[in-house]
């Protein structure tokens, strides 16, 4: 760190904004990734829409499938963004500064492509809307006993609410890029910014307005994913009813999101050349972050095998017998290695301090979450309480195609985020600065 | 303070949850089943149920309403089969009804646990809430091969491919016959009025259909026997199915 030289205020804003400029290199992993959720996401989606969900593997003992895995794991990998940031804020931690545009960014996209796969998971998706209470002439009602109505209702303000804060904590980067730009550009950023010129009133209404913000999300974000693990534990099924879902899910949302912001930071230091904000000491804290979630989530895990053997229930016993040594059994240990294991590694102080082993690390992490999210639904609801309805679950290639696709659905959002937001916050990486420095 | 609080006592738990005009129950003895699967296939023919086909039925995508569950007991050659007949229970506190987002699962005023076919969006919780497994989705649209589509029974909807779909205690039945009371000027049915085609069909009599709430109905009095269990009881979702369980006679 000794070689590290901070930049100076003009420095800041020709690094930042440099990174929205495109290149011929831009342009080739954008259409690459359009191309990819084009095929594999869209094109395999309107193939079901049109035949049925039976090309899914589901069946009559499975009906829930990948679709709702993959919803749950990008829900996850929306939660550390936002809520990172917004604690980070209230708690006026520095290094905050320069991660925390695109961490949010991730939340955003993460949640869209979280609730596309709600789409794609229904059987019906041309009625939908019926999940919104829109007054209509039928004079139905969603029913507001449903854990699902909740998801809607909570997913749609925890979107709402994190849009609106990432856009916010945007306002006077976007005026930058409109100080920097010329023609129609400078003028959609110009509509962009709200006339934004940096007055001491509108600092302050800025910073009180993102206060309020930061303080609004935090309870938010640990509700949504909350109320989606009620989607499950408001079941009667053996391995789903379960009172820990609750903790189990946000804890296990915010190890993978927060994995995920070490694997998106890695990318943007690396791919933008943002060495100097993106610094080690973000890659350190983050290690930190990740460790004590890493034990966290494992003593839930202990408490869930725990609080089923303890129920006394032979449908609990059955269960967990399954889930450690069922057909499914190398996952299930996979998962246990992966986020319960190898993030012990980040203890040693050479580990957390390189770059690469940690963005390795983080990526085993979300594999690990994934297949957790895959196993919640692959081994409990297959097999319930009558052992002659038992079936198996095992995902098909639409499902296969869907759930990769899905990655190109989140890369592309997130390619042209960074070309219309700078991806750096650049009035707050001036904020901490030392004063010395901060003349031209 | 008082009005409010009616109001409060009448939302928190609708009439329908403790007093129904009727409540159609069944009784399964298990005893008597042979396993036959004639109520199966009266079940298919009445209901319209699809036929999927071999592949599918491999796949575990078939649509049974009544299902004939086989467990084996012991090792061979002491090896001995029981049969249980599951189909939808009608819970009265039916798991499936908190999970609909869009209630198109409900209780009606029979002690019906109701699917509206047309509301349902196809979002499945309900058959994963549902501890007994009775609930079966069209994965697909089917078809009716010639001249299978004319024996189609006119009173059941064809289901649509995405939505859910599961035994109605064959509810156009119980409508025909509240029709037929209504013209005949009784107010209410009687018992024996309302058959359903499993029970209709059951060669050996094991399926009694009728109001519980009727105490001298034939299906009250089955209900009554000394060995009526419900199929997971200890899960408190209340069903509306009671089975005497089998006579062991090798003691």
């Amino acid at each position: 760190m000794s070689d590290y030289l901070e930049p100076r205020y003009d420095e800041v804003n020709r690094d930042v904004l440099q990174t929205m400029q495109t290149s011929p290199a831009y342009w080739r992993a954008l259409g690459l990734s359009f191309a990819i959720a084009l095929i594999l996401f869209v094109g395999p989606w309107v193939y079901m829409m049109n035949v049925g969900i039976g090309v899914s593997g589901n069946n009559r003992s499975a009906v829930w499938s990948t679709y709702l895995s993959n919803f749950i794991f990008w829900i996850g990998l929306s939660h550390s963004g936002t809520l990172l940031s917004a604690v980070l804020h209230i708690t006026k931690s520095e290094w905050r500064k320069a991660i925390y545009r695109s961490a949010e960014a991730m939340t955003l996209f993460s949640l869209v492509t979280a609730a596309l796969f709600i789409m794609v998971h229904v059987g019906r998706i041309w009625f939908v809307h019926w999940t919104v209470p829109i007054p209509n002439q039928m004079e139905m009602w969603p029913n507001f006993r449903s854990p699902l109505m909740f998801d809607v209702m909570a997913i749609a303000t925890y979107l709402t609410g994190s849009s609106i804060f990432i856009y916010m904590g945007s306002l006077p980067d976007f005026a930058a890029v409109r100080d920097a730009s010329t023609g129609l550009r400078r003028r959609i950023y110009a509509i962009m910014c709200f006339g934004w010129r940096g007055t001491e009133k509108q600092w302050h209404t800025l910073h009180w307005a993102y206060t309020f913000f930061a303080v609004f999300i935090i309870p938010l974000a640990v509700s949504v994913h909350s109320i989606v693990s009620w989607d499950f534990a408001l079941s009667v099924v053996p391995g789903m009813h379960q009172t820990i879902f609750a903790p189990y899910f946000v804890t296990g949302a915010i190890y993978s999101g927060t994995a995920g912001i070490v694997s998106v930071m890695y990318l943007l230091r690396k791919y933008m050349h943002l060495e100097r904000y993106i610094r080690t000491i973000h890659v350190v804290n983050l290690g930190k972050l990740l460790i004590l979630l890493s034990l966290l989530w494992t003593y839930i895990n202990i408490l869930e095998i725990f609080t089923g053997w303890y129920s006394g229930s032979s449908f609990e016993y059955e269960q967990i017998k399954y889930k450690l040594f069922g057909f499914y059994a190398p996952a299930y240990w996979e998962m246990i290695t992966f986020c319960a294991g190898v993030p012990l590694l980040i203890f040693f102080k050479r580990v957390r301090e390189s770059w690469n082993i940690m963005f390795a690390i983080s990526i085993l992490v979300n594999i690990g979450m994934f297949t957790e999210r895959f196993l919640i639904v692959a081994t409990t609801q297959p097999r319930k309480f009558l052992p002659d309805a038992f079936g198996f679950y095992s995902p098909s290639l639409v499902e296969v195609s869907i759930a990769v696709g899905s990655f190109a659905v989140f890369t592309t959002l997130f390619l042209v985020f960074v070309k219309v937001v700078p991806c750096v916050s650049i009035y707050e990486v001036k904020e901490t600065l030392k004063p010395l420095r901060r003349a031209a | 303070m008082g009005k409010l609080r009616d109001m409060l006592r009448k939302y928190s738990k609708p009439g329908y949850y403790d007093k129904y005009d009727y409540h159609w129950g069944m009784t399964i003895d298990l005893d008597r089943c042979t396993g036959c699967e004639a109520c199966v296939v009266a079940c298919q023919a009445e209901n319209n149920l699809p036929i999927v086909g071999e592949k599918l039925i491999a796949q575990g995508k078939e649509i049974k309403w009544l299902r004939i569950e086989r467990y084996w007991h012991g090792e061979y050659p002491n090896i001995k089969l029981t049969f249980l007949p599951m189909l939808c229970q009608q819970c009265d506190k039916a798991p499936c009804e908190i999970a609909c987002p869009v209630s198109a699962t409900y209780h009606n005023q029979d002690g019906l646990n109701t699917q509206v076919y047309n509301r349902c969006i196809g979002t499945r919780t309900c058959a994963v809430y549902c501890p007994y497994d009775v609930r079966y989705f069209n994965w697909f649209d089917y078809q009716w091969d010639e001249p299978l589509e004319q024996q189609l029974n006119p009173d059941v909807t064809v289901r649509e491919r995405g939505v859910m779909e599961k035994c109605t205690f064959c509810i156009q039945r119980i409508r025909q016959a509240k029709d037929t009371a209504k013209d005949e000027g009784r107010r209410r049915l009687r018992d024996g009025d309302v058959t359903p085609a499993c029970v209709q069909s059951c060669p050996t009599g094991a399926m009694v259909f009728g109001d519980m709430n009727d105490s001298n109905s034939r299906v009250s009095k089955m209900a009554a026997n000394s060995r009526g269990y419900k199929v997971l009881k200890e899960l408190n979702t209340d069903p509306s199915i009671v089975y005497l369980s089998k006579v062991e006679s090798d003691v």
